[in-house]
């Protein structure tokens, strides 16, 4: 079980306690594969996913996972609640917690969203993306697919490429692949790298590295995670063109020759073929994307349990 | 009206004066300053006594939001008058984007009415640059002027527009007055909301990048010097605004500026939890940008210290932080801020606080001399306290300082000859 009440990123993780996520995600994959899905271990729990921003792969996840524990899972998207009547975070915080709810899943545009409604609420939050800021239970599933397939987390070479400014996604996995001794290169444009990212990891900075050319991120390297580029975050000129865009930071097969033979591509989803991936690489026999999302379940599953079993 | 202030540590650094004495006020005007302890004193009036505590001219705070008229669930004249006594302002420069905003003599009229009705300090109303604060054409300026303000800003709307700025500057020379400008090009700070830098990219927040007030400085500056006009940079915050300050001022241009508290007592780290009391534009600036700022302040490049005192109901400041609006309360923890965090001399303290902020809006002075205005602040240097926010007579509740342990605090609050506002331990 972990000791803590909320799940808010990665950044305040300890290595035990991701360990101890992923080794029971390992126990709830079986789960999924049996042929009546479900095991009773949170019934009579109460889960709600809040979701502020437009989310299928996430919101699922989680519904699924929830509904595999046997939990009470409630979906409430911002169009659908008094959210759109202008009632405030904090009161519908207030109010899902009058409800007695277990559990909230938030998904939010704001980063820190989560923290807020942490101090307000007596139910778990779990932070299912806010903002720019963190996006942990992806880290987590990225992590558990890199430990899968290459045996360990460290001493490895692992390059996330992409649309960093605006990506909670690459924080939380800087955060989690740093503390395990991992060497993290990052790499896009320097317009869509946001200033004084080689410096956010608080203890294990030397195995970050910052990069504009995508071939030194590339080479070598056993894991290669694009990023979406998030044109709905974008109101100013950050490149000229998807095509110029393309040219520099798209992941064809030619450049993924330069990484080692068994390298693992990975994507957070969705994807924009054509802008950051090229299609033939997504759908290519490095691609580890699909892996990606059924893992999803499973460490979600391994989250909820940890944060509300027992 | 009538008071003696007894036996008080007399420092004005405009007047060249550091001793004990009293001071004997008649009919709101200080009537004699007595040397020595066995000076007679009329034994009929009350009396003040400052044994043992600072008697300095009374402190000006040249940067304060009242939000009256328009938001007055924030604050009124009242309240915001009472809290800068409270903090030892005998005197607040209003900034003036109310609702509607002091763009108009009615508008200066009418908070200059408030104020004499309702407030215990003295308002100076700041008029608007241009009209709306919308950037396009000048406001009435001259107008604005005969009805009492002291300065123009379209502060918290930086004016974007070089050349209308250059004609602001030129056409407030026929009063000589400051024209102070909100430092900030919208463009570089497009959507952020705290200062850019590794806080802001761990935290995923859209950052407001130095360059933002850097660049609008540097360019005032240039304006300042072809048009010859008295400019005030608001609320500066960074360490290359601070050099670049500091080279207009070693050609002598007629250019000033002031810091507020939190831009010397907090760092961007401040808003690592997502406090929304932490939020403000100019935003907390780096550790080094911090450094800059307490040694400007020390070597004179920063002519005073104002609070930029903006109160929010707290329905907004309970807000997402991307939603909350910029702002913070600090008319009752400039004073003690500046003593705890900063080590100045009293007379140094004294200039930043009241004697510049005087020249600055070119107020007729007041200060301990015969014949001026009995306007006082009165300070105990001595005194430890400890900020409680839910004892501000703000209307607001915006202070990052709820709790913040201080050495030295305004004890006295004198206006006019009248003791609005002690707290005598």
């Amino acid at each position: 079980m972990l000791k803590r009440k909320d799940l808010l990123g990665t950044q305040d993780l300890s290595r035990d306690e991701i360990l101890e996520i992923l080794d029971t995600a390992e126990s709830f994959q079986e789960v999924s594969t049996r042929p009546i899905k479900k095991v009773p271990t949170l019934r009579g729990k109460t889960i709600i996913n809040l979701f502020f921003e437009a989310s299928t792969r996430t919101r699922t996840s989680f519904e699924i996972a929830g509904k595999r524990l046997s939990a009470d899972v409630v979906n409430i998207s911002a169009s659908t609640s008094s959210l759109s009547k202008g009632e405030t975070l904090i009161d519908t915080a207030r109010t899902l917690d009058a409800m007695a709810a277990d559990c909230v899943v938030i998904r939010h545009s704001a980063a820190g969203a989560p923290h807020t409604l942490s101090r307000l609420t007596k139910a778990s939050i779990i932070n299912g993306g806010d903002g720019a800021h963190e996006h942990p239970t992806q880290a987590l599933l990225d992590a558990y697919i890199i430990r899968q397939r290459k045996g360990r987390l460290n001493d490895l070479k692992i390059a996330v490429i992409g649309d960093i400014a605006h990506s909670r996604v690459a924080r939380s996995n800087v955060h989690l692949l740093t503390k395990f001794g991992t060497q993290v290169w990052l790499c896009s444009a320097p317009t869509l790298m946001p200033p004084g990212i080689e410096k956010i990891v608080c203890d294990h900075g030397e195995f970050l590295h910052v990069t504009h050319a995508m071939d030194e991120a590339v080479a070598q390297a056993d894991v290669i995670m694009m990023l979406r580029v998030q044109f709905e975050r974008m109101n100013e000129s950050f490149f000229p063109s998807i095509r110029e865009y393309f040219r520099y930071y798209g992941l064809t097969r030619e450049r993924a020759e330069y990484a080692k033979s068994d390298v693992i591509i990975m994507h957070p989803g969705p994807i924009n073929r054509g802008v950051e991936i090229a299609t033939d690489v997504a759908d290519g026999p490095y691609s580890v994307i699909l892996d990606q999302v059924s893992a999803g379940v499973a460490v979600r599953m391994a989250v909820l349990f940890l944060l509300l079993g027992g | 009206m009538d008071l003696v202030v007894r036996n008080g540590r007399l420092v004005d650094p405009a007047r060249k004066i550091d001793t004990v004495a009293n001071i004997v006020i008649r009919g709101g005007k200080i009537q004699s300053i007595g040397v020595g302890a066995g000076s007679a004193l009329p034994s009929n009036i009350p009396v003040f006594d400052a044994t043992g505590l600072i008697v300095a001219p009374g402190f000006f705070d040249i940067h304060v939001h009242l939000r009256e008229p328009g938001t007055e669930e924030a604050e009124t004249i009242a309240t915001g008058g009472s809290a800068a006594v409270a903090g030892g302002f005998t005197a607040v420069a209003a900034m003036p984007n109310t609702k509607p905003p002091n763009d108009n003599p009615s508008i200066t009229y009418y908070i200059i009415s408030e104020a004499r009705r309702s407030s215990p300090a003295r308002v100076f109303p700041i008029g608007a640059i241009t009209k709306e604060q919308k950037g396009e054409t000048l406001a009435e300026i001259g107008e604005m002027f005969e009805a009492g303000i002291v300065g123009i800003s379209d502060d918290g709307k930086p004016v974007m527009d070089a050349q209308l700025f250059r004609r602001a500057l030129e056409y407030a020379r026929m009063f000589d007055m400051p024209v102070i400008q909100h430092c900030e090009d919208l463009h570089l700070s497009k959507d952020g909301v705290m200062h850019e830098g590794i806080y802001s990219t761990r935290l995923g927040l859209k950052g407001i990048p130095g360059a933002a007030e850097e660049t609008m400085v540097s360019r005032d500056l240039i304006l300042a010097e072809i048009t010859g006009s008295k400019y005030h940079v608001a609320h500066l915050s960074t360490r290359r605004s601070l050099e670049n300050l500091r080279k207009a001022k070693s050609r002598d241009l007629r250019v000033t500026a002031e810091v507020t508290p939190h831009h010397f007592a907090l760092t961007d780290s401040a808003v690592a939890d997502y406090d929304t009391n932490a939020k403000m534009n100019p935003p907390l600036r780096s550790a080094d940008d911090v450094a800059a700022i307490v040694e400007g302040i020390s070597d004179g490049t920063i002519d005073a210290i104002a609070s930029d005192h903006a109160p929010h109901h707290i329905n907004l400041k309970m807000l997402e932080f991307d939603r909350a609006p910029f702002g913070i309360t600090g008319m009752e923890t400039a004073v003690g801020l500046a003593l705890t965090k900063l080590q100045l001399s009293i007379t140094r303290l004294i200039e930043l606080f009241s004697i510049n902020p005087q020249k600055i809006m070119k107020v007729a002075p007041w200060g301990l001399f015969e014949g001026s205005d009995a306007d006082l602040t009165v300070l105990d240097l001595n005194r430890t306290w400890t900020f409680d926010v839910n004892q501000s007579r703000s209307r607001s509740r915006n202070s990052p300082f709820h709790g913040w342990p201080m050495k030295g605090k305004a004890v006295g609050t004198i206006v006019g000859g009248k003791l609005v506002f002690q707290d005598r331990a």
